[in-house]
């Protein structure tokens, strides 16, 4: 164990370093609070012009059906893998370093979650008839059609976004007790003393939480993976060339993974420095992380190249055409930044030991982040540009209500997370409490 | 099922033309695109002639093929319609039903013929073409996926008069907008379940293929063309 692990500092102390960030607000935050607000308030004009007008203020036309809402979309749910997934497995293998990380972790899911999980509607042509898709009959008493890979959809990302609600709740009830019996205004006591349930920490409910925590880790494991497959199958059900891939639900979940902990990375960074946290989320658990990362990113080359080569090896002349705009033609320059992005940043700085630090996982996350919107783009655009008939093939450029609405979805989500940095403490404080750890049993 | 319809199309007769074209905006009540929109492929057409070319320049021949909805019996854009929206009816018509659709794009990405259209906008027509409509065929909102329908107003209408006259319905009493237009007499319409019809003689001879017939949608419109 490091010198610096938090696990050995007094619990006095962690408390009241981690209950700090809780009250007052710098000049900082509140500039960046404002920053994200307009932001997504201009998102958020720009969804309601499209309402009004249509989705003509898009860049789509025909053939190209989905453009930027899609790649958002995936992107956003591929984000959300970082969180409950590593989060779950960390914590069923009962790795200590986890404790600082998972609570970071488990609130991305559902932040992205709920981001993403906005991209179906975003996207309808009759936006307000959204729940059109939902499983129960209409008053004709007709079924949704659950032939459909959207119904599959719709079902499994709201299984998951209440699974992943209720992980990362489970943990926060004690720490919700605490905070129940600090110096606070009375408004939040209130909140959160109905907020804990009546959590008061005996051994009846120590066991019951922990059990808890342990079925819903291991569910959430199958639900997660569960999801971005069928997310994959959105895509590779549909006989478009280089869509209809039985690579795409493993392709897909590794890059959901290898997103997840690049945006894990570099929240956990900033939390670090907004929040003064330096011996709390060390050096040790940027290794790790990066060390995860770094596997993902092999697994994502070796996905990657097995999808393109089987292609390009089989030469059919419908699939050529959609690998040709990508390797060689309109779409190579997005392709090649992709592939240098994903796979030669966090190969040199992450794979070459003494180049990895904090900083260096930082600029590969970020580069990642930026690889993995720009691989959801190559894999939904060049298909649909190049349809099976050549004489529909056709070209996309997003509008600036396509780019508002996906500028405003990364500000939604420095939004939702800045409150919620301020509404709980962002490490979970009693897991380092000296008291039977649940884990150990 | 009584009937299941069927088209001919034969591609040695067709001359490019584009009156299916026309004639079909007129029946179907098709949005009228403006120059921008069209530039950008926002326009309309149910029915569309494709350019074919063979040869190298100066020896160029130009063939021409109308291609419209398939009504495929196997057709890929119906099971991936999360609503219904999209559907097989009783006599083999890909129906789509525009109360239904909510505009998911599912349909349309999944047609490989790309015959599907959207409308981004609510349509529009340019006085006095509003003036024209056609009242037996709905107009569609902003927001809903649409396609030819084999002009399946037509297919009612005379199911309706020959059911007043008493008669069975008769090889050539159904006639689209498209095939009544066509000066070449390329296209012909009519019941692939009678063997007799013109329509399932053409299917049956040895000059029928079918567009992307490999990929096994098994679609409904033959197309007539002198086997080299």
């Amino acid at each position: 164990m490091m010198a610096t692990a938090p696990e050995l500092l007094p619990y006095e102390r962690i408390r009241e370093d981690l209950f700090r960030p809780l009250s007052g607000v710098s000049r900082r935050y509140v500039l960046a609070t404002i920053a994200a607000f307009i932001v997504g308030a201009a998102g958020l004009l720009a969804w309601c012009y499209q309402l009004y007008r249509g989705m003509g203020v898009t860049g789509l036309h025909r053939p190209i059906f989905w453009g930027f809402y899609l790649v958002d979309f995936v992107f956003w749910i591929g984000i959300s893998h970082a969180g409950t997934l590593i989060s779950a497995i960390l914590r069923l293998t009962n790795a200590t370093w986890r404790k600082p990380v998972t609570r970071a972790a488990e609130a991305i899911t559902v932040f992205a979650l709920m981001i993403g999980g906005m991209f179906p509607i975003i996207h309808l042509g009759r936006a307000w008839l959204f729940f059109w898709l939902f499983p129960y009959p209409n008053s004709r008493l007709l079924w949704p059609n659950f032939r459909s890979p959207l119904l599959w959809d719709v079902t499994a990302i709201s299984t998951y976004l209440t699974g992943s609600i209720i992980y990362l709740y489970l943990p926060l009830i004690p720490d919700l007790a605490q905070l129940a019996e600090q110096h606070i205004s009375p408004f939040r006591r209130k909140l959160y003393r109905v907020l804990s349930l009546g959590w008061v920490g005996n051994d009846r409910q120590w066991h019951a939480l922990e059990r808890a925590m342990k079925l819903s880790a291991c569910s959430i494991l199958a639900v997660a993976i569960s999801v971005h497959t069928v997310v994959a199958w959105d895509f590779a059900m549909s006989i478009a060339p280089m869509w209809h891939s039985t690579i795409f639900g493993p392709y897909f979940v590794s890059g959901a993974i290898f997103s997840g902990i690049a945006a894990l990375i570099l929240v956990m960074a900033s939390l670090r420095k907004l929040l003064g946290l330096e011996s709390y989320l060390t050096q040790h658990h940027f290794n790790q992380l990066s060390k995860l990362l770094l596997l993902m990113s092999l697994l994502w080359v070796y996905f990657t190249f097995a999808e393109n080569l089987t292609v390009w090896y089989g030469n059919d002349p419908s699939e050529m055409a959609v690998f040709g705009a990508r390797t060689r033609a309109a779409y190579a320059p997005i392709f090649w930044t992709m592939v240098f992005l994903n796979s030669i940043v966090p190969l040199v700085l992450l794979g070459i030991h003494r180049l990895r630090s904090i900083r260096t996982a930082c600029i590969a996350s970020a580069c990642v982040v930026v690889g993995m919107w720009l691989e959801r783009f190559i894999i939904i655009v060049p298909t649909l540009t190049n349809p099976r008939l050549n004489a529909a093939t056709s070209s996309y450029f997003p509008t600036w209500v396509e780019i508002a609405i996906t500028a405003a979805t990364f500000a939604a989500m420095v939004m939702l997370y800045m409150v919620f940095g301020k509404t709980v403490p962002i490490i979970a404080v009693w897991e380092f409490k000296p008291h039977p750890d649940p884990d150990e049993d | 099922m009584e009937h299941r319809w069927g088209m001919a199309i034969d591609l040695d007769r067709c001359t490019g033309c584009e009156a299916c074209v026309v004639a079909c905006h007129a029946e179907n009540n098709l949005p009228v695109s403006t120059p921008e929109q069209a530039a950008v492929g926002r326009a309309v057409h149910w029915i569309r002639v494709d350019r074919y070319y063979e040869g190298t320049f100066p020896d160029i021949q130009v063939k021409y093929r109308p291609v419209l909805c398939q009504q495929c019996d196997e057709a890929p854009c119906e099971p991936v319609c999360p609503v219904y929206a999209t559907y097989h009816n009783p006599e083999g018509l890909n129906v789509q039903v525009y109360n239904r659709c909510v505009g998911t794009f599912y349909c349309a990405n999944n047609c490989p013929y790309t015959v599907r259209f959207f409308n981004w906008f609510a349509p529009e027509w340019p006085e006095p073409l509003q003036l024209q409509h056609n009242p037996d065929v709905a107009i569609r909102p902003s927001g809903v996926m649409e396609k030819c329908t084999f002009c399946i107003q037509r297919v009612k209408r005379a199911k309706e008069d020959a059911a007043e006259d008493g008669r069975k319905l008769a090889d050539g009493d159904v006639k689209p907008a498209c095939v009544q237009s066509c000066p070449a007499e390329a296209m012909v319409f009519g019941d692939l379940n009678d063997p007799n019809s013109r329509v399932s003689q053409l299917a049956e001879s040895g000059r029928a293929t079918r567009f992307l017939e490999e990929l096994g949608t098994k679609p409904k419109v033959f197309y007539l063309e002198k086997v080299k």
